[in-house]
């Protein structure tokens, strides 16, 4: 029973770490919708623009890479944990 | 269903000091640094200053271009961090690509990057006691008011956590949907397969349109329908093969499908991740120096 409740906390800890995906998704295509506008305004500036756009993207994404982390965290290593505590 | 996504695994313990476990980690590192380290030596023979070899032409772009990249970044006056900040890259870039090969990417063990983390950490703190002064580092923690201390020092130690986080995360997501992927498109065909074998007629046309498919591909030169008509094509034969009783465990759908996550998460992903943590390693040390 309580291996049980332990599972199942992780598993729905894991689901709801990944509600942290929800973040850097909105935070990226409103970075991508800006860069595309202003790739519209000065098309000569399109490799810079995208680099740059690339980079923040990659830098917005890292909140989204703790929810995973954490997830992962929870459905691989906090089972082991806690049942060793049991 | 076997999915097994699993870290490191452990080759042998030397027993000293406790036990020191020899992963993967540490035998593929070993191996991306040998690669390093013969082709720095591959590609820096018989340099000359006039008629070059191709080699050398190579050389000299890498070099150039990591050179560049850390002036245009921190200035000139730290390009003496152009080697490290190419070693580092180098290890990165070749320690994710290492998937390609099916071996166990270094860069998806945390303490592969949290080690390069620690080294950036180090770096960081050294430029900024070096620019300030230890007392002036120890009082940069008390800026702008005394209260924040406790939030200085969090967002000190957040730095190396979350560049050692942010490239063992992509690294590892990226293998963890590959392997889900992969282990779906095993069920998918195995359920396709035994959809199909119901009745030998089936199949036979669904072979029969797949092999269409892929002289139409074959014809117009499309990559696209030659690989879709041949997987249709195999899945159509196993369905035949099935009915008639020989039960061949292929999982047909698992060829080529998967190549285009590859070239997102191994490809795009690896690049684009060793790129961002020279990046932010010269911006972070250049910061350090200049604050």
């Amino acid at each position: 029973m309580e291996r049980a409740i332990v599972l199942m906390g992780c598993a729905i800890g894991a689901g709801l770490a990944l509600i942290a995906g929800i973040g850097p998704g909105i935070g990226e295509g409103y970075a991508v919708g800006k860069a595309l506008e202003s790739i519209g305004r000065q098309p000569e500036c399109k490799g810079d623009v995208t680099s740059t756009m690339l980079l923040g993207c990659a830098i917005a994404e890292t909140t989204g890479i703790y929810g995973f982390v954490t997830g992962l965290l929870l459905i691989f290593v906090a089972p082991g944990i806690f049942m060793g505590l049991l | 269903m076997n999915v097994s996504i699993t870290g490191p695994r452990i080759y042998f313990t030397i027993p000293i000091l406790g036990g020191i476990p020899i992963t993967e980690t540490i035998v593929n590192s070993l191996l991306v640094t040998l690669f390093i380290l013969g082709m720095c030596i591959f590609l820096t023979r018989n340099l000359k200053v006039r008629a070059v070899s191709k080699r050398q032409v190579v050389a000299e772009f890498l070099v150039e271009t990591a050179q560049n990249f850390v002036n245009g970044n921190m200035g000139v006056r730290f390009s003496y961090y152009g080697p490290f900040v190419a070693a580092l890259f180098a290890s990165s870039i070749l320690g994710s690509l290492l998937s390609l090969l099916g071996l166990f990417p270094p860069t998806s063990d945390l303490s592969t990057t949290g080690a390069w983390a620690v080294m950036v950490f180090v770096l960081i703190t050294y430029n900024k006691i070096r620019s300030g002064g230890l007392g002036g580092y120890l009082l940069g923690f008390t800026q702008p008011i005394p209260v924040l201390t406790p939030f200085n020092i969090l967002s000190e130690l957040a730095t190396p956590i979350s560049m050692a986080f942010r490239h063992f995360g992509n690294v590892v997501s990226g293998s963890v949907i590959s392997t889900l992927v992969y282990a779906a498109l095993a069920a998918a065909s195995a359920a396709a397969i035994g959809l199909l074998s119901g009745t030998g007629f089936v199949p036979a046309i669904v072979a029969l349109l797949g092999c269409a498919l892929l002289v139409t591909g074959l014809r117009q030169h499309k990559m696209l329908k030659k690989i879709l008509g041949g997987i249709i094509a195999a899945l159509g034969l196993l369905g035949v093969l099935s009915y008639v009783g020989i039960q061949l465990d292929i999982p047909i759908l698992q060829v080529g499908i998967p190549a285009v996550l590859s070239v997102y998460f191994d490809l795009f992903s690896s690049a684009m991740q060793a790129f961002i943590f020279c990046m932010l390693t010269t911006l972070y040390i250049a910061n350090a120096a200049e604050g």
